[in-house]
């Protein structure tokens, strides 16, 4: 038996650092979200008021507030299904034993995921651009009309979402592909005896099987596209006509361009909050499919 | 369907997704060895039409490239190498230590991953400020010295050493320290591999934070320093495409040399979880 | 790469004896090198570099860094340089910035060093843009370049209406429009792009009412002046004289005012060298500037452009100010407007020939004696934001012109409501 003593000695360092640049600035978000420190409060902190809930009350009367928050669920909505669905596909592929040159192939397609969002963005950006971009080019092979990607309100969003399954969906693969693989042969064996067809395998054995790894993808997936930031902030600057500011670019713009760390974290809290009620959501749902 | 139909569809749909996967990096490469104003064209051209270093040269010798790169490997290396040490250390003592609430701490930091780290990124830059730390590499360095997840990671990893081989080590008398160093770490090593290059390649990526913090051109990342060429310079395409092949390339390369400990680790570290 | 020149030990040995002397020479005669930080934002960045050189070479014990803020992002920067404590020596600083970064005290007061000049000449510059750097009674920058909105037209497609001059008031002004317009045929007479607010801003300062009143306290839209503004605005797009679309909408303006879709095009003196580069070379004469037509007479103008500020934190305020001398130069502004297009602030620096010879040019010139800046306010940048966003409100026939003043006032009281309480404030503070 180690004594209690070496073990916090063991973990002091991460401790610290997690509380010092993690733990203490949360709650001192919390504080923050309640003042309305802004340009004149950063002059001298005398300008400095306690608000009450009065930046939360002011955001939900905010329509850019909620613009912003329906496009980070638009995005989250069509985005996570759309980017789960390409890593399941590619994990199944990849696991078939029809499948060539396995590695090779697995390589491929996770390595948009090791790349730095800026960098590709902006290769996205030119291979989108509306009248030099290999999309609409291709488009265009096939009689299609050239398309506004980036420009267009209605096609900006949609856009960012093929980037970000593009970039992300490999990762997930890499993970349902070792869920595949943790599946005893045994069970598909048995299943083939009894003349069951590869479509029935996969809804009664390979899906049930994959659940917990699908509950954890799930979750670690939505979290992560509902911190939407970088893509618009480089694509597409929140435009055209903010049709992709997300709700953490307003925050972003809110404490760092306009300077209100008031409001801006109370932004931050909001999402902070809605990402714990839909995971929670995700919990609870997951629960009630297991009981029958 | 016959087998060998069921074999061409297979490899026919991997090949699709791969070049889909592939194509824009392909691009990028391909692009930055063109002419100012060469992509710009119809049919868009696939490759360059006389290869040339030129784009490059400009991004070293006038846009401060060679500056971020440097940058960036500095702050990466240093990210890397000390939230290695914090995180194993840390991940082993909730994998193989006992003390009071141990449970109980590690579900709070579990916990703890559900609050976006942005939420702390405004009070953060507070308190760097008033410790002067904005605009350093400390700044972007400070905060990423330790993570949840690099040490949930190591914990699930870890779990996984004989408590015997632990005991018995102690029962020689040796040291937590000792144990750690001489017997724990060298079972690590392939949770050691993984963890640093994911430590790297998030520090690598990192946009929000640096861009944040880092106010002074001779602080930016790569990154920073790529999306502020960007704005500048949005209609140089070839120009833009050798700073991507700049920011991509090491890391892709990284990647590629270590992507059996990196994947054979990612996979260990989620089928545990 | 070119390998290097191969050199002969001789010609190495007397490099390094004439380095050595003179660095030695260097250290006896000049001070310490001082190091000047300077931001520029947008292009101005690239330009400036070619500038430099010269001054350098004049003032051997400083080098000057300048480094680029992208345009999109330099607010964010300048107010996080400022929170961190990392602001440069110098900046360029778009005016309509001036009155926030006044409010934070980051910059330093010039008053007495422009006493003390004898290049930065007060009378010499445009009294309404030496004005904007006025903050409080505090002279805090000097004007760098001028920034105004005028009519950009199209002059063949006027005299083929009957029109052998540009508008002069409103009245004539909406004759014109009236006959260019044919929205059947998908012509109008003006592009004011909805999600613009410069447009209408041009309008509301040609009244006498200002916009904002109190000291800044309160909006002032619902004055008659504003009124009669806005209603000029609306009418413009109710009578289909303009098409209710954004900027993103428009596309290229430059390539459908070639085509005549539209007449006229109210924009700043950046676009006189997109036209020239766009247009082709038959339709160079078709297009002219004007002055913007007033209610009744000759109108006012933005008093837009950039000032060059120095930040109270830096270290060499004697060598920042320097350059800023050297680039306040009527030769060195003419440098720059050819490198540019950027229009130089003062009236000597037009008497260059490239200034004062450009047909082009002349609106801009004659715009410049009857500018107006904005309300001096840290908020404002949000209160025209909120302006615009009613005003598309009223073009899409929502609201009717008294509802949206009375909005336009309700947003802006709430966005002022900070500043009145710190004014308040303050003066309790300091009796």
């Amino acid at each position: 038996m180690n004594s209690p003593r070496s073990a916090w000695l063991f973990l002091a360092p991460a401790l610290v650092v997690l509380g010092v640049f993690f733990l203490l600035p949360v709650l001192a978000a919390l504080i923050l979200s309640l003042t309305d420190y802004d340009l004149y409060a950063l002059a001298d902190l005398r300008n400095l008021r306690f608000v009450g809930l009065g930046n939360y009350w002011e955001l939900l009367h905010r329509p850019l507030f909620w613009s912003a928050l329906g496009h980070t669920l638009y995005f989250v909505a069509v985005g996570v299904p759309l980017s789960m669905g390409a890593s399941l596909g590619a994990a199944l592929l990849l696991n078939s034993p029809l499948a060539a040159a396995k590695p090779l192939f697995r390589t491929a397609l996770f390595a948009p995921v090791v790349t730095t969002v800026v960098a590709v963005a902006v290769i996205w950006r030119y291979l989108f651009n509306t009248r030099y971009g290999m999309a609409n080019y291709v488009l265009g092979l096939i009689g299609i009309q050239p398309v506004d990607w980036l420009g267009d309100p209605h096609w900006a969003m949609p856009t960012i979402i093929a980037f970000a399954v593009w970039k992300n969906f490999g990762y997930n693969m890499i993970i349902f592909l070792a869920g595949l693989q943790a599946i005893p042969p045994e069970l598909y064996e048995a299943a083939r005896i009894d003349g069951a067809s590869p479509w029935r395998q996969f809804r009664h054995i390979t899906l049930p099987m994959l659940r917990p790894t699908m509950l954890m993808v799930g979750i670690l997936t939505v979290s992560g596209y509902f911190q939407l930031f970088a893509e618009p902030y480089v694509m597409t600057e929140g435009g055209p006509l903010q049709s992709t500011v997300s709700v953490l670019y307003l925050m972003y713009d809110e404490g760092f361009k306009w300077w209100n760390l008031g409001s801006a974290s109370a932004v931050a809290f909001l999402l902070f909050l809605l990402m714990f009620a839909v995971t929670v959501l995700l919990l609870k749902l997951s629960r009630r499919g297991e009981a029958p | 369907m016959t087998p060998r139909l069921a074999k061409a569809l297979v490899n026919g749909l991997l090949l699709g997704m791969a070049a889909v996967a592939l194509f824009p990096l392909l691009w990028m490469l391909s692009v930055s060895f063109m002419a100012p104003g060469e992509a710009s064209a119809l049919p868009p051209p696939l490759l360059p039409q006389h290869p040339s270093w030129a784009n490059y040269r400009e991004l070293f010798l006038r846009a401060g490239m060679g500056r971020y790169l440097l940058n960036s490997v500095l702050v990466a290396s240093a990210i890397t190498a000390l939230s290695l040490v914090f995180n194993l250390m840390a991940g082993y003592a909730f994998a193989k230590l006992r003390f009071a609430g141990r449970e109980r701490l590690f579900r709070a930091l579990l916990g703890a991953l559900v609050i976006p780290a942005q939420v702390a990124m405004l009070p953060l830059f507070l308190l760097l400020k008033y410790a002067g730390l904005v605009n350093s590499y400390a700044g972007v360095v400070a905060p990423a010295l330790a993570s949840v997840f690099g040490i949930f990671l190591v914990r699930q990893y870890a779990r996984g050493i004989p408590d015997e081989l632990l005991e018995a080590a102690r029962i020689d008398g040796a040291g937590e320290w000792r144990i750690f160093m001489r017997i724990v770490l060298p079972l690590l090593q392939p949770i050691i591999v993984t963890l640093a290059i994911f430590s790297f390649l998030a520090a690598w990526n990192d946009f929000m934070w640096p861009l944040i913090v880092l106010t002074g051109q001779e602080h930016y990342t790569l990154p920073i320093g790529l999306a502020s060429l960007a704005r500048e310079h949005a209609q140089d395409s070839e120009l833009m495409m050798a700073g991507s092949v700049v920011t991509v390339l090491p890391v892709l390369a990284l990647f590629l040399a270590l992507q059996r400990y990196y994947l054979q680790g990612l996979l260990l570290g989620s089928v545990k979880g | 790469m070119k390998p290097p020149a191969p050199r002969s030990w001789r010609g190495r040995w007397l490099a390094t004896i004439a380095a050595g002397v003179v660095l030695l020479g260097g250290c006896a005669a000049a001070p310490p090198a001082t190091q000047l930080t300077f931001w520029t934002i947008g292009r101005e960045g690239e330009a400036i570099a070619q500038l430099l050189p010269a001054f350098e070479r004049a003032h051997p014990g400083i080098t000057v860094k300048v480094q680029q803020l992208p345009l999109t992002a330099a607010h964010q920067k300048l107010l996080t340089a400022f929170a961190g404590g990392s602001t440069p020596d110098l900046s360029q600083l778009g005016n309509t910035w001036l009155p926030e970064l006044a409010a934070l005290g980051a910059l330093e007061p010039l008053q007495a060093r422009v006493d003390a000049s004898f290049v930065v000449q007060p009378r010499d510059y445009f009294a309404s843009i030496w004005a904007t750097n006025v903050i409080d009674g505090a002279l805090l920058g000097v004007p760098w370049y001028v920034d105004t909105r005028l009519l950009f037209y199209r002059k063949d497609l006027l005299e083929a209406a009957g029109f052998d001059a540009p508008p002069r008031n409103w009245a004539e002004w909406r004759r014109q429009l009236a006959a260019l317009s044919d929205p059947a045929q998908h012509r109008y007479g003006i592009l004011l792009p909805t999600n613009e607010y410069e447009q209408l801003m041009s309008l509301a300062l040609q009244q006498s009412e200002p916009l904002l009143r109190d000291g800044g306290r309160y909006g002032n839209f619902e004055s008659a002046g504003f009124k009669r503004a806005l209603t000029f605005y609306v009418d413009t797009f109710k009578l289909q004289q303009a098409p209710a679309i954004s900027n993103v909408e428009a596309g290229n303006p430059w390539t459908e005012f070639g085509r005549g879709v539209y007449a006229f095009y109210l924009s700043g003196p950046w676009n006189i060298g997109e036209f020239r580069a766009r247009l082709p070379a038959a339709q160079q004469d078709a297009w002219a500037t004007a002055p913007l037509p007033g209610p009744d007479g000759a109108g006012i103008g933005v008093a837009g452009g950039s000032s060059l500020v120095i930040f109270r934190t830096s270290k060499h305020k004697d060598a920042a100010w320097q350059l800023i001398e050297y680039l306040s130069q009527p030769a060195v502004q003419q440098r720059f407007y050819a490198l540019l297009g950027d229009l130089p602030p003062r009236r000597s620096s037009w008497q260059g020939a490239a200034l004062r010879d450009d047909p082009k040019l002349r609106a801009f010139r004659e715009q410049l004696e009857r500018v107006k800046p904005a309300p001096p306010v840290p908020e404002w940048e949000r209160i025209a934001n909120e302006m615009q966003l009613v005003a598309a409100e009223a073009i899409a026939g929502r609201m009717t012109i008294d509802q949206a003043t009375a909005e336009i006032d309700r947003r802006a009281d709430a966005i002022l409501a900070k500043r009145r309480w710190v004014l308040d404030h303050a003066r309790e503070r300091t009796p």
